[in-house]
């Protein structure tokens, strides 16, 4: 198998630089790594006593960067959780690739806000970990391990526990263990959301370099406008426990789209229909 | 070294004072003329240490706790994340758990004399109920507070029931669950000296019941002096085992001493004169640690 750029989906294959990582370093073998199409029909997503997003319909298409911005408790944690297969649908389907979502599965990587290593792991044994319970041997999966916190830039830290590291470093490491599997999909919940602005900026082009080549499906939700719109070749807007709108959005992770009047005309468009 | 000092001036005064107690007889409100002498007692113990009857009962009393509280803490572990993850575990046993949870164990001797056909049995029992509680209690609580987020992330990768025990569950409990055996091993050794002195056949408990009955005073002092020594160790033991096993605690910076800080890569270099007070200073403070546990 390959995991190298040839997969690549063509639609960022524009926008990502060429990383020098090891080919190898990517994904288990025997699993072809390539996006997945995640759908929603009249899905109603949330608790049993308290349902948090009523009749959703989306569907994304292998290999596409879906950002989802709304307000705080507007459900966007909720519908990436049913995604994941952590939260059962309350009605309406959820499916990948036309199969039912029936649980959590290893080819949906889930990333959360923060604080998902564990802290009694080094950084390079959270990273390890998926490839343990995909039952790679030790050797094997130590080096890969070790390749893919090279390619987020933790080589060095690799033995550190998780806090000794910084808020950065730690979702570098969330996201090399994210990716390590070689998921068909990748669910981020507000991976940055707590780092600072220029830390953040870095992240999202560290995203954009490591996604390069694994053709992943991603849903990434976040409450920072600029951020869906520069990552996401489309972007869902939420509000009122509904699915405003979907949009797709121009010239995707291009920083210099910023001033694009195409771009600046969405931004003010979602910013409106946010407020609303 | 100051503090060493200290320590040992501390110690030496008390068995001074002991000492002076005794030997001149004081006999104001509290009456020293039958206590035996430090003298008495060091002798005592000499004699002690050169027989084979002291052997014998420091192994057995040790086997018994070490016996009675190592089940305690594997079943104890198992019944506390049993009860706190599964819901029908808790309402089959938790029932049962609260009531016989605040009998003390030592009032289980009845029961465990009935139960089982020999001494030494009921006496492992009785040091196994003592630990078993404080374990189960303190597991089933860290179990429950653990957050929710670390088992969502190995559910995501895939992982099933076992890999989330012993990946997130155990590790995440761990600290939780050495607070309950520090506080186990410490009842368990009140209990199997007291089920000794009651029931025991050889054994430091026995011994230092059996030399009261005779009125050997000095051995009484042997017996306790024993009893202390041992209980320390036990619970140092438990307790150094639990800070090596939670190492990755974050603590505060002070806590972890040379251990952690030379491998730090920090290149903390400009402050030279800093950098080499820092792994000598903390020593005191765990040390003081480690004698208060």
């Amino acid at each position: 198998m390959s995991t190298s750029s040839e997969t690549r989906e063509t639609t960022r294959a524009d926008t990502a630089d060429a990383v020098a990582a090891p080919a190898t370093a990517t994904g288990v073998p025997g699993t072809a790594v390539r996006g997945t199409r995640l759908t929603l029909r009249a899905a109603t997503l949330g608790r049993p006593d308290a349902a948090a997003l009523a009749e959703v319909d989306l569907d994304v298409p292998p290999g596409e960067i879906l950002t989802v911005v709304g307000p705080s408790g507007c459900g966007k944690s909720t519908l990436l959780r049913t995604l994941a297969g952590l939260l059962p649908a309350l009605s309406g389907a959820v499916e990948q690739d036309g199969r039912p979502i029936g649980g959590p599965a290893a080819d949906r990587a889930l990333v959360f806000q923060e604080d998902a290593l564990l802290p009694w792991r080094s950084l390079l044994a959270n990273v390890e970990l998926p490839l343990a319970i995909q039952g790679a041997p030790r050797a094997e999966r130590r080096k890969q391990a070790a390749a893919w916190l090279e390619r987020v830039g933790l080589a060095d830290r690799a033995r550190q526990l998780p806090h000794r590291v910084s808020g950065g470093q730690r979702q570098r490491a969330q996201l090399a263990r994210a990716l390590a599997a070689g998921p068909r999909a990748v669910l981020m919940d507000e991976p940055f959301g707590a780092l600072d602005a220029q830390t953040r900026a870095g992240m999202q082009d560290l995203l954009v370099e490591v996604l390069h080549g694994t053709g992943a499906t991603v849903v990434f939700v976040t409450h920072d406008v600029d951020e869906a719109l520069f990552l996401g070749d489309r972007v869902v807007l939420l509000g009122a426990g509904r699915l405003v709108a979907v949009r797709d959005v121009p010239r995707p992770r291009d920083r210099a789209a910023h001033d694009d009047p195409a771009r600046v005309a969405l931004r003010r468009d979602v910013l409106t229909s946010l407020s609303i | 070294m100051t503090r060493y000092a200290l320590r040992v001036a501390s110690v030496a005064g008390a068995l001074g004072l002991w000492q002076l107690l005794t030997s001149m007889d004081v006999d104001l409100w509290l009456r020293f003329s039958q206590f035996p002498t430090v003298a008495d007692v060091a002798r005592a113990f000499a004699e002690r240490l050169a027989g084979d009857d002291y052997w014998t009962d420091l192994t057995d009393s040790l086997t018994r706790i070490v016996t009675g509280f190592l089940l305690a803490a594997v079943l104890g572990v198992a019944t506390g994340v049993l009860v706190a993850r599964s819901r029908l575990a808790e309402d089959l046993l938790g029932p049962i758990l609260e009531v016989v949870r605040p009998i003390p164990a030592i009032a289980l001797v009845p029961v465990a004399i009935l139960l089982f056909p020999s001494n030494e049995q009921g006496i492992v029992f009785i040091t196994f109920t003592a630990a078993f509680f404080p374990v189960l209690v303190s597991t089933r609580h860290a179990v429950r507070a653990l957050p929710p987020g670390w088992e969502e992330a190995v559910r995501t990768m895939g992982g099933g029931r076992w890999r989330i025990l012993g990946s997130v569950v155990l590790p995440g409990a761990l600290p939780g669950i050495f607070g309950g055996l520090s506080v186990g091993i410490g009842v368990s050794w009140i209990c199997v000296i007291s089920a000794e002195m009651i029931s025991g056949q050889y054994g430091v408990g026995y011994r230092t019941w059996q030399d009261f009955t005779v009125v050997d005073y000095p051995g009484v002092f042997v017996g306790m002096v024993t009893i202390g020594v041992l209980g320390w160790a036990t619970s140092t033991t438990v307790e150094l085992l639990g800070r090596r096993l939670t190492r990755w605690l974050p603590r505060t910076s002070y806590v972890p001493t040379g251990r952690a800080r030379p491998r730090s890569p920090l290149p903390a270099a400009p402050a030279p004169a800093v950098s080499p007070a820092v792994p000598t200073g903390p020593e005191p403070e765990e040390a003081r640690d480690e004698h208060l546990v």
